[in-house]
């Protein structure tokens, strides 16, 4: 008997070794342990034993089962692992496939950029004021010291609604009404949409966007308007940039500047982006005039202030190299897309 | 304004290069557009005297040329026929160099040599193709041999200014030599004006009578036995330079001074002054021909000029026809007046004639400018040998302009700038713009006439801060108390809106703020809609964009034409812009719209999901939907308005075909149009946490066969009414029409979700619920439970 159970646990183990598949382990888990098993009905032989036989073959047989079924186990470890891999390896698929997602859109560029001022100068203090498109000639002209026929209403060729009532040429007399509104200190920054009569070709449309800039407090100076927009420039087109304030005339400031950068393009070595002069001009600016100051309720005696005024769609023209200001208007959708 | 480098160069003593010179002056505030180096790329250009000429063997239009350059006689061959002998004429030497970098080689001509070229105006840069004729004929006093650039001046290039509305002082070769002296510190040296006068006196000749006080001075000087002829070559080139064309010696020296001092002149001929009278008077009505040939319109806002019959000149603008120096004037009036800014303007606008002169007086001249340019002038004749000053000298000058005083003090000067500038200082760059400083506790400043623009202790600081640099001022931040940015309510809405419409994607566009009246007919507008009342441009660029936009769909649907013309199908865009509704005030009412628009693979309620999604993440509250069929911009079974809070906030549908038809589109389209203003009215920005549930949810199903015409909406307000609060959601899974359904009726089914805050709901509590909803529904809508 003893031969026997050694013999069935041999034949077991070798079969075990060369078995494939879960099916073929059940068939031999049934063959050998199962209730008519080879080992089952050996065990069941074991009342034909001597009672001194009896314990020691009964060891035998346990051992042999518990061998057996060890082996099932090992084998049916295996054989997982390996069905597996099977499965994994039928499941490849072609990774460089395009995606799939839900479809984003985008704001226009010229949004894009302003958020990025914006971002700029809230992160410096200023909030974003607001005013009306369609203006009273007082706070468009008159309020920012230009009167009636001032030469500077020529070159700011004007819509008019009627007499007193234009399409604002210009950001600035949010300025006034802001000061009318508010109490100094005063730091916000006003952008939206201008107006000016001229017909729209690559460089030219009749509406536009500027971002206006106002700071009025107790001991505001020139180097201060200095230094915020020196700042904002770096933020704006990268630490390395340098900025260029060159005198200037506007009826609302005095003094007054314009400011180039150190060209964006090609780090101030000149190229055809900066016509080879290494600056680019992007803004006006200066000291708010007494008179504007006096305009908006504010005593030039106590305080003082700068304003500024830059061009969004001329920015964003060089920044990304668009050849004509109708693109923006257009909305053509593959242009959009690219930004 | 073009300045000449050379001519600038007579009035300071200065070692610099044309480029740093204009960089140097482009930081003290005087702005380069250009720098023009004409004479740059001209090599081996001299000067030469034609000895001989012959015609040429083989071709009639040709002439062959023996030339003296001095250190040889060369022959060329030349097609031009305004040369004789004895002519000294610029001529490009074999292996020469010509403006745009033509090369000038010797080769044979029709068989016969030529060893370079007799150059015109036109070849050597100085002059447009159009405006010469033939060679370029010099002085007949000019030394041959020489280099052209010396006798022409062309060494020195030309610079362009900018010049402000405020700077009528820089208009001019001197003034910008006032400022190249004042910003590097060197001398500016004095003008010659010096000249002899006969014993006769001009008032024995002439009465000068102003009429009106918008000339605020008129001076006249006699000029007789005038020799009428070319002007130097120093002073034709010196015009060019200046992009003037040289005339003749009498216009060449008026234009010479009004470049050099910035000061315009006229010289009439005496003889055609009847009655020997000159009046300044408004204009009449009538018709006028100036000197270059035009009648024009003139008519009582404008100045002219008159003699005792007839209107001669057009004050500040143009001479007229009917006086204009001639070969056989032999006596003229010198006429040096200073007219008012605006109305000179304004005349040159109404007129459409701009000219040097009315480009100058519109800047509003010094009248004290007026006395200094015409003894200039007068000097000019006498030098130049081209006539008698006659002596005595008329001056019409009602109100003279006396130099004015600001005061400044030092401390307020570098406290606005933020400087540290010692007093000295500032007294040495006020001076050097001819300021009279006196010190005291503050600055007392004596400004001279010509600098109006300095007025108050601002424009003071902007002198002195120009002239120290503004890159030398320092860079400091804001000093002061800190100020809180934060954005309003509304700007954060907007913020939140534009993020919605890019997740749920689409493209923000951009379109005009006015469009054309006619656009209300196109989308079908009712011919009673209050988007009809609109703002209008009284001077628009046209109809297409003469009034201001009540709606946003117009520009909307015209962009999408645009796209879909284009080929780019699948279309989904948002705009968030401004209309402007006419409320009868002073000034329109602006307000935000978000217009949405898409069209491809799409329906309503791609549409309606973008809305919703709009209104979940702005917190709308009490935001429903309601059929639309009055909107005839719409499909009228494809539209719904959007209420909130039972206010009209909106309306989005599919646009009618007739207006689709409109804008050639074959392809349906659906647009929103949305007050921002009445959506944010209802936004709670403030969200408040509401605890998890605790007890579970009972999902009961429910199918009900309704008529058709039975609007979902009305079996949801039945099942939240009847669900006594413990409805936690209505889920409408199922709409079916077909295959075991009557003709008009539909299948509706729906998942309801049963749920109590603080208990686990029982079999019963539901069946309750449920079944007075079926039996509310079954009443109600004639609903049948499936």
């Amino acid at each position: 008997m003893r031969e026997k159970l050694q013999q069935i646990k041999e034949e077991a183990l070798l079969k075990l070794k060369e078995c494939q598949n879960s099916q073929m382990l059940d068939e031999l888990r049934v063959k050998y342990l199962g209730k008519k098993g080879e080992l089952t009905t050996i065990l069941r032989g074991m009342g034909q034993l001597s009672p001194e036989e009896r314990p020691t073959v009964g060891k035998i047989a346990n051992e042999v089962r518990e061998e057996i079924e060890a082996a099932i186990e090992e084998t049916l470890k295996q054989i997982k692992q390996r069905e597996k891999n099977l499965r994994l390896s039928m499941e490849t698929i072609d990774v460089t496939m395009p995606g799939r997602a839900n479809r984003i859109g985008g704001l226009h560029p010229l949004t894009k950029a302003l958020d990025e001022i914006k971002e700029i100068f809230i992160g410096m203090g200023f909030s974003i004021a607001e005013g009306p498109e369609v203006e009273l000639d007082y706070y468009n002209f008159e309020a920012l010291n230009i009167p009636k026929n001032h030469p500077a209403r020529d070159e700011q060729d004007t819509f008019y609604i009627n007499q007193n009532v234009v399409l604002r040429t210009q950001t600035s007399p949010v300025q006034i009404r802001v000061m009318e509104n508010k109490k100094p200190p005063i730091r916000i920054i006003a952008p939206g949409r201008v107006y000016r009569s001229d017909t729209a070709d690559a460089t030219h449309s009749p509406i536009f966007h500027q971002v206006e800039g106002l700071v009025v407090d107790k001991g505001i100076t020139m180097a201060s308007l200095k230094g915020t927009l020196d700042a904002f420039a770096k933020r704006m087109f990268g630490e390395k940039t340098r900025t260029k304030f060159r005198p200037h005339h506007f009826p609302f400031t005095e003094p007054s500047a314009e400011v180039d950068v150190s060209c964006f393009v090609c780090g101030g070595t000149g190229c055809r982006v900066c016509k080879g002069s290494g600056w680019i001009e992007i803004l006006g600016c200066g000291m708010v005039h007494p008179d504007v100051l006096r305009a908006g309720g504010i005593d030039p005696e106590v305080y003082s202030g700068f304003a500024f005024g830059l061009g969004l769609e001329r920015i964003v023209m060089i920044k990304y190299g668009i050849d004509d200001i109708r693109l923006f208007y257009e909305n053509d959708v593959r242009f959009l897309k690219q930004f | 304004m073009k300045v000449p480098f050379n001519w600038l160069l007579e009035y300071v003593d200065l070692d610099k290069d044309i480029n740093e010179v204009a960089e140097k002056l482009t930081l003290t505030g005087s702005k380069v557009e250009e720098v023009i180096e004409k004479g740059k790329e001209i090599d081996k250009v001299v000067t030469g005297k034609i000895i001989k000429t012959e015609k040429h063997p083989n071709a009639d239009k040709l002439t062959v040329c023996q030339v003296d350059v001095k250190d040889e006689v060369i022959q060329i061959v030349t097609g031009a026929d305004n040369i004789k002998e004895g002519d000294i004429i610029p001529v490009a030497l074999h292996g020469s160099t010509l403006p745009g970098g033509v090369k000038i080689k010797k080769g044979k001509l029709r068989g016969v040599e030529s060893n370079g070229m007799l150059c015109s105006e036109a070849e050597l840069g100085l002059a447009d193709e159009d405006s010469v004729h033939g060679i370029m004929i010099l002085d007949e006093n000019t030394p041959i041999g020489v280099d052209i650039k010396e006798i022409l001046g062309l060494n020195g290039g030309v610079i362009d200014f900018e010049i402000t509305s405020n700077r009528a002082d820089c208009f001019s070769v001197y003034g910008i030599a006032r400022e190249t002296a004042a910003s590097f510190g060197c001398e500016l040296k004095k003008l010659d004006l010096t000249f002899n006068e006969n014993s006769e006196n001009i008032e024995d000749f002439l009465k000068v009578e102003v009429k009106t006080p918008l000339c605020r001075r008129y001076m006249a000087k006699m000029i007789k036995n005038i020799k009428v002829g070319p002007s130097p070559e120093w002073m034709q080139a010196k015009l060019q330079e200046a992009g003037v064309r040289p005339i003749n010696n009498v216009v060449d020296i008026t234009n010479y001074v009004m470049l050099e001092l910035g000061q315009p002149m006229h010289a009439f001929d005496y003889e055609n002054i009847e009655g020997k009278k000159i009046v300044v008077k408004m204009a009449e009505d009538e018709r006028f021909t100036t000197l270059d040939g035009v009648e024009r319109q003139l008519d009582s806002s404008m100045i002219t000029i008159n003699d005792a019959q007839k209107t001669i000149a057009i004050a500040g603008v143009m001479g007229g026809q009917n006086s204009e120096v001639t070969e056989e004037t032999n006596t003229i009036i010198l006429e040096c007046a200073s007219f008012d800014g605006v109305t000179t303007r304004l005349t040159s606008k109404r007129l459409g004639l701009r000219t040097e002169a009315s480009s100058r007086f519109e800047k509003d001249l010094d009248p004290n400018l007026v006395e200094t340019a015409l003894k200039r002038a007068c000097h000019l004749f006498e030098t130049l040998k081209v006539g008698e000053v006659v002596g005595g000298v008329i001056d019409c000058y009602e109100q003279k302009l006396e130099p004015h005083y600001v005061k400044v003090s030092p401390k307020w000067v570098n406290d606005f700038l933020g400087t540290d500038i010692v007093v000295q200082d500032m007294v040495t760059m006020l001076q050097r713009l001819d300021m009279e400083v006196e010190v005291k506790d503050e600055l007392i400043i004596k400004v001279p006439t010509f600098r109006q623009d300095v007025k108050i202790k601002e424009d003071v600081a902007e002198e002195i801060a120009r002239l120290y640099g503004y890159d030398v001022i320092p860079t400091q931040k804001i000093v002061g108390e800190a100020v809180e940015a934060e954005m309003t309510k509304e700007q954060k809405l907007i913020e939140a809106v534009k993020r919605t419409m890019v997740s749920s994607g689409l493209y923000e566009t951009l379109t005009y703020s006015f469009f054309s009246p006619k656009v209300f007919d196109k989308i079908n507008l009712s011919y009673d809609s209050e988007l009809r009342n609109v703002v209008t441009i009284s001077n628009p660029l046209g109809e297409d964009f003469s009034v201001m936009r009540t709606t946003l769909i117009p520009s909307m649907l015209e962009v999408m034409q645009r796209n879909i013309l284009r080929d780019n199908k699948e279309v989904g865009l948002f705009d968030i812009g401004k209309v402007y509704l006419n409320v009868g005030k002073e000034l329109p009412d602006e307000r935000y719209k978000l217009c949405v628009a898409i069209a491809g693979d799409v329906d309503f309620f791609n549409l309606k999901g973008i809305v919703e999604n709009l209104i979940n993440v702005l917190s709308v509250d009490k935001a429903e939907f309601e059929r639309e069929t009055e909107n005839s911009i719409f499909h009228p079974g494809r539209c719904a308005k959007l209420l909130v809070r039972k206010r009209y906030a909106g309306v989005l549908g599919e646009v009618h075909p007739d207006v689709l038809e409109n804008y050639d589109l074959e392809t349906r389209v659906y647009i929103a149009e949305i007050d921002l203003a009445t959506l944010f009215e209802a936004a709670k920005m403030e969200k408040k946490y509401k605890p998890l549930p605790k007890y579970p949810a009972v999902l009961r199903d429910i199918a009900l066969l309704v008529k058709d015409e039975v609007e979902v909406k009305k079996i949801e307000d039945i099942m939240l009414k009847q669900g006594k609060g413990i409805i936690e959601e209505i889920k409408l899974f199922d709409v079916y029409k077909g295959k075991q359904i009557p003709e008009g009726f539909k299948s509706v089914a729906y998942s309801i979700i049963y749920r109590a805050e603080d208990r686990t709901l029982t079999d019963e509590e539901i069946n309750k619920v449920h079944n007075a909803i079926v039996k509310e529904l079954e009443e109600r809508l004639e609903a049948k439970l499936r």
